[in-house]
């Protein structure tokens, strides 16, 4: 059963190959067997689980099943789930057990999916290495020497190694693309606003937009379209109608213009991940796509707006956790200096530490104009190198990762960890849709290649990614021994 | 040396928004604590603001009123720094992009004439929680009720001279804010607080000396004594060859002295920056146009119209405005009695007298508006006189229901009959024979001296009663006879 | 630049951390490595580009002021590291 992706068990169940009881039992004993070795997940609710697997079948015998009755996802320990522990992979939040759950939580629960449990990231999304997490460092079940990546490292590995069906994550700088690629695995990060951010613990809030790392192109679609839609919760929700993400997965490729961003297959890049990009162009074009090269100004500057900004806006979104209300308190505090102090400093890891400290900095009095107001106008550059580009074309095509996952040895360099996401933080600064599909092996390890498309465009980003995928079979590879 | 002050205030006034800011959690004074905490307002992992619709109104609301300029764009920022009464350890404030920006304020001085303050701006904020310090084992209970609730912050220029002049320009925002039914004005509960900015130089001086600013003070009497005594203490500091540092003070009733607030020492570094959560607030043109047109009359323009269509002095015209709740009562009454100099000389006689001996507000008059009204047109149709008047006020006040009940059962009920006064007269004539000879014998002067001793026995002999013009006439006839 | 010990320990109480015996070293080596890292940005001409605030150029949108949260205080309480009469208690706090 874990074999198949979302879409054939969503097919599987209708016919009634099996139950969604079943289904669940399966994944639960499964993460029970494999999950100490690998650390995917933070906290299980095999309970809850099952009982939401039965509701499932219930709804289909009397015909009320909805679109993704009884498929069993996993979510990043980000997501607030009401009555569940949701620590966001930090010592600070492991007592917090969540009051209420966020909108994506709800929207999937509404349309009849399971959840198996929370999955393991880097504290706070803090990080993109898969080994700040509070609960322990999340394994790369195909080179144990490497890191797994992050932050939604519990996602990816969860779904590579058949725990998940598939599952949901938060990217703030390409924090789904980067593992979902490292793995072998579809990752979406929609537009900017198209999915609510209520209940989704903030790391760097104009940036995090939650997603999903799936199977495949088609199961993203039906995800999407369970959680996508209007919030009046978040601010920053879009009203932008929702297409039907399913249905337009099959029209074919002729006509589609795609910009080959050729400035991003700078001499960062692994030319080996380079060639299996291209490939992935080439493939498209014979696909009746019409391959474009195009320069996307300011992509140099991404990786230091992004860290400027985002880690500003880190900073002050952690300023609530102070051992006051919830989360984690230090033992007999002398003062509210010392609350402060000890609260933060033992609830916080060093990753979490850094960037609360690095942000402060940026925003401090002497630096904001230097750093801060420059990079945000170095942000409305890149965005308007988007909108020039997409008068031309109608895709956007990039590398993900310029290397393959860092060796576990290597997980602490900072510069490395922040430049490794050079070509994902570009679609988070300007808002836009991105999806990373596998198309390849370097050293047997899978490598993505992305597509990026205008905001809001998710249904064309999901077309193209799917016919690619009916043309290939890089998204079906799996660790062996999984 | 003669020193000169330069006072500016801040006035942070809370918005009578039904809920929070940017939580949908009520905002209703003296609920049980932190039962009107939502998981917004303590700041829970993945909670977010949307701003309340209603702290826009009210707060376009009073830049229309003060004449301000209202941009088309205002933005929310954080403003960083710890706090136990602050959630989110941040509070959501306006700073590059104000809602409202410069306006004015005219005040009228004690001379009676006018100065223009200028308003540098007004913006929109979250009022903190509060901390209780009472002891609960030597710790501070937060109750988060607070947290979150609408506060308009009003800027003042640096434009204000003395104490008294910063109570004018306090009280005549106070009214404008409650005219507009935009803040309570509650100073007790904490609806409406000022925080006082101070310096002093020596006349002649173009910069401004070292500030300090008063936090909180709240009652437009503490506001005078606290810029005093500020003002008193940095002279005396600057003379005895010290300065002033520039710092956060507290104003201690109790002793009359400020102090520095012991929290505020070190100065913080509030890394301001733009709220990513929310995004620009727009103003439409058309929007302003729509809301102008539901101004209600400002104190300035009912002054005006007070002294025009009821012949009151500027004075009186200034003293009944001077809340719009003294206005309404007035006007209320005015209309019943169709006396406007009856009415203004009541409403600022008997019963301001009668408010200020119970320190009421006028919303907690024991004598209502109506009951009033009819009470005066009591003396306006010669039933009863003014002094019988003053007693039946007095008994409305005490409860005793309606004027017209208290004269019926009290039996106040004027004499006019000439014929009953004529015959009150004779026997009180006929009681002072010696007094009346001596008046028909004395001199113009001595008889009007005396003419009042007669009014006095005759008013006396009646029970006050007595209509004193006829009483008067008829006396006058009677003696000249 | 090249933060100090200084530096870092004025960040540190900015933000309310407590460092531990090698933290300012070890904070200094990595904002020195991410400040490099973000250097870049000084060089580009950006001189008349508006500051991009948000992502998507949408407006703030207005909630009617109408009540819509109940009172679960004890819910949230239960959260709470220590609470009394239905306060959150917090060290002595000075005024």
């Amino acid at each position: 059963m874990h074999q198949q992706t979302l879409a054939q068990q969503a097919r599987a169940l209708a016919k009634g190959d099996y139950s969604a009881r079943e289904l669940a039992t399966h994944y639960i004993q499964r993460i029970e067997q494999l999950d100490p070795q690998l650390n995917s997940f933070i906290t299980l609710t095999a309970e809850q689980t099952l009982a939401q697997a039965d509701a499932a079948d219930s709804a289909r015998a009397n015909g009320s099943a909805s679109a993704l009755a009884g498929l069993p996802l996993a979510h990043q320990d980000t997501f607030c789930s009401k009555g569940v522990r949701t620590s966001c992979g930090s010592k600070m939040l492991d007592n917090f057990v969540a009051p209420y759950s966020a909108h994506l939580l709800e929207q999937l629960a509404a349309a009849g999916a399971v959840s198996l449990g929370k999955t393991n990231m880097d504290e706070f999304g803090m990080a993109a290495s898969g080994t700040s997490s509070f609960y322990g460092a999340t394994l790369n079940p195909r080179d144990a020497q490497r890191i797994s990546g992050g932050a939604a490292c519990g996602s990816a590995v969860a779904v590579a190694a058949g725990l998940a069906s598939a599952a949901s994550g938060c990217d703030s700088f390409g924090d789904i693309r980067l593992p979902a690629a490292h793995h072998g695995l579809t990752g979406l990060k929609p537009t900017y606003g198209r999915i609510s951010r209520l209940g989704m613990t903030a790391n760097a809030s104009s940036f995090d937009q939650a997603g999903f790392i799936t199977r495949s192109a088609e199961d993203a679609a039906l995800l999407l379209q369970a959680g996508a839609g209007f919030d009046p919760r978040d601010s920053t929700s879009a009203s932008e109608p929702v297409s039907d993400y399913s249905t337009t997965l099959g029209q074919p490729l002729n006509g589609l213009r795609i910009g080959i961003a050729r400035n991003l297959f700078d001499e960062a890049l692994d030319g080996r991940i380079a060639a299996q990009v291209l490939a992935s162009a080439e493939q498209l074009q014979q696909l009746g796509a019409t391959l474009i090269d195009i320069e996307l100004a300011h992509a140099d500057q991404a990786v230091a707006c992004a860290t400027i900004i985002g880690s500003g806006e880190a900073s002050t979104n952690m300023s609530r956790f102070d051992g006051v209300r919830f989360g984690h308190r230090c033992d007999n505090p002398a003062s509210l200096d010392d609350l402060y102090q000890r609260s933060r400093s033992e609830g916080f890891g060093p990753s979490v530490q850094l960037q609360v400290m690095l942000g402060a900095y940026y925003l401090s009095v002497g630096q904001y104009e230097r750093y801060y107001v420059q990079a945000q106008k170095v942000r409305r550059l890149i965005k308007q190198a988007f909108v020039a580009a997409f008068d031309t074309v109608d895709l956007i095509l990039a590398p993900v990762t310029a290397a393959l996952p860092r060796l576990l040895s290597e997980a602490a360099d900072v510069a490395a960890e922040r430049d490794s996401q050079r070509y994902t933080a570009l679609a988070n600064l300007a808002g836009l849709p991105a999806l990373s599909m596998p198309c390849g092996l370097v050293d047997g390890l899978p490598v993505g290649s992305q597509l990026l498309a205008p905001w809001f465009q998710e249904a064309r980003l999901l077309n193209a990614a799917h016919q690619y995928q009916l043309a290939t079979d890089w998204h079906t590879g799996r660790p062996s021994g999984y | 040396m003669q020193w000169e002050t330069v006072i500016g205030l801040e006035i942070h006034a809370q918005l009578a928004t039904k809920t929070k800011i940017f939580s949908g959690s009520s905002t209703e004074f003296g609920a049980a604590p932190n039962s009107q905490a939502s998981a917004g307002d303590l700041a829970m992992p993945g909670t977010l603001p949307v701003l309340n619709e209603e702290a826009v109104r009210m707060a376009c609301l009073f830049g229309l009123a003060v004449d301000a300029e209202i941009g088309e764009i205002s933005r929310f920022d954080r403003k960083n720094y710890f706090y136990p009464d602050l959630p989110s350890g941040y509070q959501t404030s306006q700073l590059d992009l104000p809602i409202v920006g410069k306006g004015h304020m005219d005040i009228t001085l004690e001379d009676g004439s006018t100065k223009r303050i200028g308003i540098t701006r007004a913006h929109l904020e979250e009022d903190a929680g509060k901390s209780l310090h009472e002891d609960f084992s030597g710790m501070s209970g937060i109750d988060l009720n607070r947290a979150g609730t609408t506060l308009l912050e009003i800027v003042s220029e640096p434009e204000i001279s003395n104490a008294k002049e910063a109570v004018a320009y306090a009280r005549a925002i106070h009214s404008l804010v409650q005219y507009l039914g935009v803040c309570d004005g509650n100073m007790a509960e904490g609806s409406f607080r000022c925080d006082c900015n101070v310096s002093v130089r020596p006349v002649g001086q173009k910069e401004f000396g070292t500030r300090t600013e008063i936090k909180n003070v709240n009652s437009f009497r503490f506001i005078e004594r606290a810029i005093n005594t500020e003002i008193r203490r940095q002279i005396e500091l600057i003379e005895d060859g010290g300065k002033v540092v520039q710092q956060t003070r507290l104003y201690d009733p109790a002793k009359d002295e400020t102090r520095a607030m012991r929290s505020k020492e070190e100065a913080t570094d509030y890394r301001y920056f733009p709220c990513p959560n929310l995004l620009p607030v727009v103003i439409e043109p058309g929007y302003l146009e729509q809301l102008r047109t539901t101004l209600p009359e400002l104190p300035a323009q009912k002054r005006e119209r007070f002294q025009s269509q009821f012949s009151l002095s500027a004075y009186d015209a200034s003293v009944l405005t001077a809340s719009r709740a003294m206005a309404d009562y007035f006007e209320q009454v005015e209309k019943i009695c169709g006396d406007a100099k009856l009415a203004a000389n009541w409403a600022m006689g008997e019963l301001s007298s009668l408010l200020n001996k119970d320190n009421l507000e006028i919303g907690q008059s024991p004598v209502s508006a109506q009951q009033l009204g009819e009470l005066l047109v009591r003396i306006k149709d010669n039933t009863i006189s003014g002094n019988i008047a003053k007693a039946v006020f007095e008994a409305i006040a005490n409860g005793e229901g309606s004027a017209d009940a208290i004269i019926e059962k009290r039996g106040l009920k004027q004499v006019t009959d000439s014929g009953a006064i004529e015959a009150i007269l004779d026997e009180m004539l006929a009681a002072n024979a010696t007094e009346v000879e001596e008046y028909r014998n004395a001199d113009d002067n001595r008889r009007k001296k005396m003419f009042g001793f007669f009014v006095g026995q005759a008013m006396k002999a009646s029970r006050g009663k007595a209509n004193p013009q006829q009483v008067n006439e008829l006396l006058l006839k009677k003696l000249e006879g | 630049m090249a933060f100090t010990s200084t530096d870092v320990q004025t960040l540190a109480r900015l933000t309310q951390i407590r460092l531990d015996n090698d933290g300012p070293d070890r904070l200094a080596s990595n904002l020195d490595q991410l400040t490099a890292l973000t250097e870049c940005i000084s060089g580009v001409a950006t001189n008349g580009i508006e500051p991009l605030v948000s992502p998507l150029d949408m407006t703030q949108r207005l909630r009617a002021d109408v009540v819509s949260e109940p009172n679960q205080r004890e819910l949230y309480q239960s959260l709470a590291p220590a609470t009394e009469n239905g306060l959150y208690l917090v060290p002595k706090v000075l005024d």
